[in-house]
């Protein structure tokens, strides 16, 4: 071992703390919903789903940096692993939702009825 | 010993291997390569769901409204509960394997050995659950029409409620022989056939008066969709699918060419047929992952076990695998928010 290991077991259940906590805070919204969030919009997307996708990001972190340990490694490769997923799964999106939202443009304007 | 981990010093020669640039062992490094090419495939197909959803806006179903089954509280709606714990589950078995890492760390085989035991046995209880999921999923519950457009009838009562095909549908004296190999010619056969067909829930419809309509349609409350005279206004809720009058809906089940029960890879019961192939194919490639990551826990186990790694003084096989098995968890993190709240 070229490194000295402390024990984190507290660590590791306060993380395990803070992923449950997140976790019945999403299934407490998603159950119900709650009108204020559901129906009001930030950059056409309403404000329960932004909650949703910031808690999973904040659930991410956690499991990356403390369960994977992430934490404890060298910038340089956590640079590696995660600028490339990012920029890449950004672009991906970006790319996808954009062209669907035009082809769901398309169908709705369309003089055909394709569904009914 | 030295073809798994790398234990030289940094004295030995850059092209000995012993040079670590990123500070991880050889082993270490691929497994994190594998993860980053490993979660861009898992992108890829939740982008592709992001499409689909993104070009059926109007028409895509609820989540909330099809995973609702829970075991043992039969009938009851329990939307959301049974995959949040299938959520705690796999955070669980993610403790347990961390666990597992920190006492590697400390040299202590027995401590390893338990929690990694305990891992697996929470990915097995995992995996069951998914099946369980699936199975209720192609099962089915309420039953619903595929009109020769391609769009799905629902059917509910005066309150809204949904009605299932067997609570109305008639039976008529029709007989609707299945095709199968044996009276078919030359390799004709067909899928199993829905328990009532077209006629019979039309007939059975008539029959019931109090029986309205729901479309795949999200209905929208603003004024110009008050405007609709198709529409029941009253028990069609914002974001909520489009509930129809009484003699809309039997216009509309004149069109009727399916009987829908349950879901397969052409159509589901539950609206877009997209929707049941994302599921299957999403939920299955990741339950596929944690299938295979209990195999390999349970190799690392045995291994723990026999005492290979207490002889190599090293439990870094414990962290690779450990990588492993908190990226599926990674993974059923985006899943869950995707596919069953957002």
């Amino acid at each position: 071992m070229s490194q000295e290991h402390v024990s984190n077991i507290n660590r590791i259940w306060l993380v395990f703390g803070i992923l449950s906590v997140v976790t019945t805070v999403e299934v407490f919204l998603g159950i119900v919903k709650p009108d204020f969030l559901h129906m009001n919009n930030f950059l056409s997307m309403n404000l329960l789903n932004w909650i949703f996708i910031i808690l999973t990001i904040f659930k991410a972190y956690y499991i990356v940096w403390a369960f994977m340990h992430m934490e404890g490694e060298k910038s340089s490769l956590r640079w590696t692993v995660v600028a490339p997923i990012i920029f890449l799964v950004i672009y991906l999106l970006f790319i996808l939702l954009v062209e669907a939202d035009y082809i769901y443009e398309v169908f709705k304007n369309a003089t055909i009825k394709w569904n009914f | 010993m030295g073809s798994t981990v790398t234990t030289a010093n940094s004295d030995e020669k850059t092209w000995g291997g012993g040079n670590q640039p990123l500070g991880a062992d050889y082993g270490k490094l691929m497994m994190w390569f594998f993860i980053v090419s490993d979660a861009l495939t898992f992108s890829g197909f939740l982008a592709a769901y992001g499409f689909s959803r993104f070009k059926f806006i109007d028409t895509w179903p609820l989540a909330d409204e099809v995973f609702t089954h829970f075991p043992f509280m039969h009938g009851v709606s329990a939307p959301m509960y049974y995959v949040a714990l299938m959520t705690f589950i796999l955070i669980f078995s993610s403790v347990t394997m961390v666990l597992a890492v920190d006492a590697g760390h400390h040299l202590n085989k027995s401590k390893v050995a338990f929690y990694m035991f305990l891992t697996i046995i929470g990915g097995l209880i995992f995996v069951g659950s998914q099946a369980w999921e699936w199975k209720n999923f192609i099962h089915g519950e309420y039953g619903a029409i595929e009109t020769k457009g391609g769009s799905l009838l629902q059917f509910v009562d005066k309150t809204g409620k949904r009605v299932k095909l067997e609570d109305f549908a008639a039976t008529l004296p029709e007989d609707r022989e299945h095709l199968d190999r044996s009276k078919g010619r030359w390799f004709m056969e067909e899928g199993t056939l829905p328990t009532y067909s077209v006629a019979e829930v039309q007939a059975g419809f008539k029959a019931h008066p109090e029986l309205l309509i729901r479309t795949e349609v999200l209905y929208k409350d603003d004024a110009a969709a008050k405007q609709d005279t198709k529409v029941d206004h009253v028990l069609s809720k914002h974001k909520h699918k489009t509930v129809l009058t009484r003699a809309e809906s039997e216009a509309r089940l004149l069109n009727a060419a399916y009987v829908v029960e349950g879901a397969n890879l052409v159509r589901n019961e539950y609206g877009s047929k997209l929707f049941a192939d994302f599921f299957f194919f999403i939920t299955g490639f990741h339950g596929f992952h944690v299938f295979s990551g209990v195999i390999i826990n349970i190799i690392i186990f045995f291994n723990v076990l026999i005492g290979t790694y207490e002889k190599r003084r090293s439990y870094e096989m414990v962290e690779k695998v450990g990588l492993y098995w908190h990226f599926v968890d990674l993974v059923w993190v985006f899943v869950f928010t995707f596919f069953y709240l957002v």
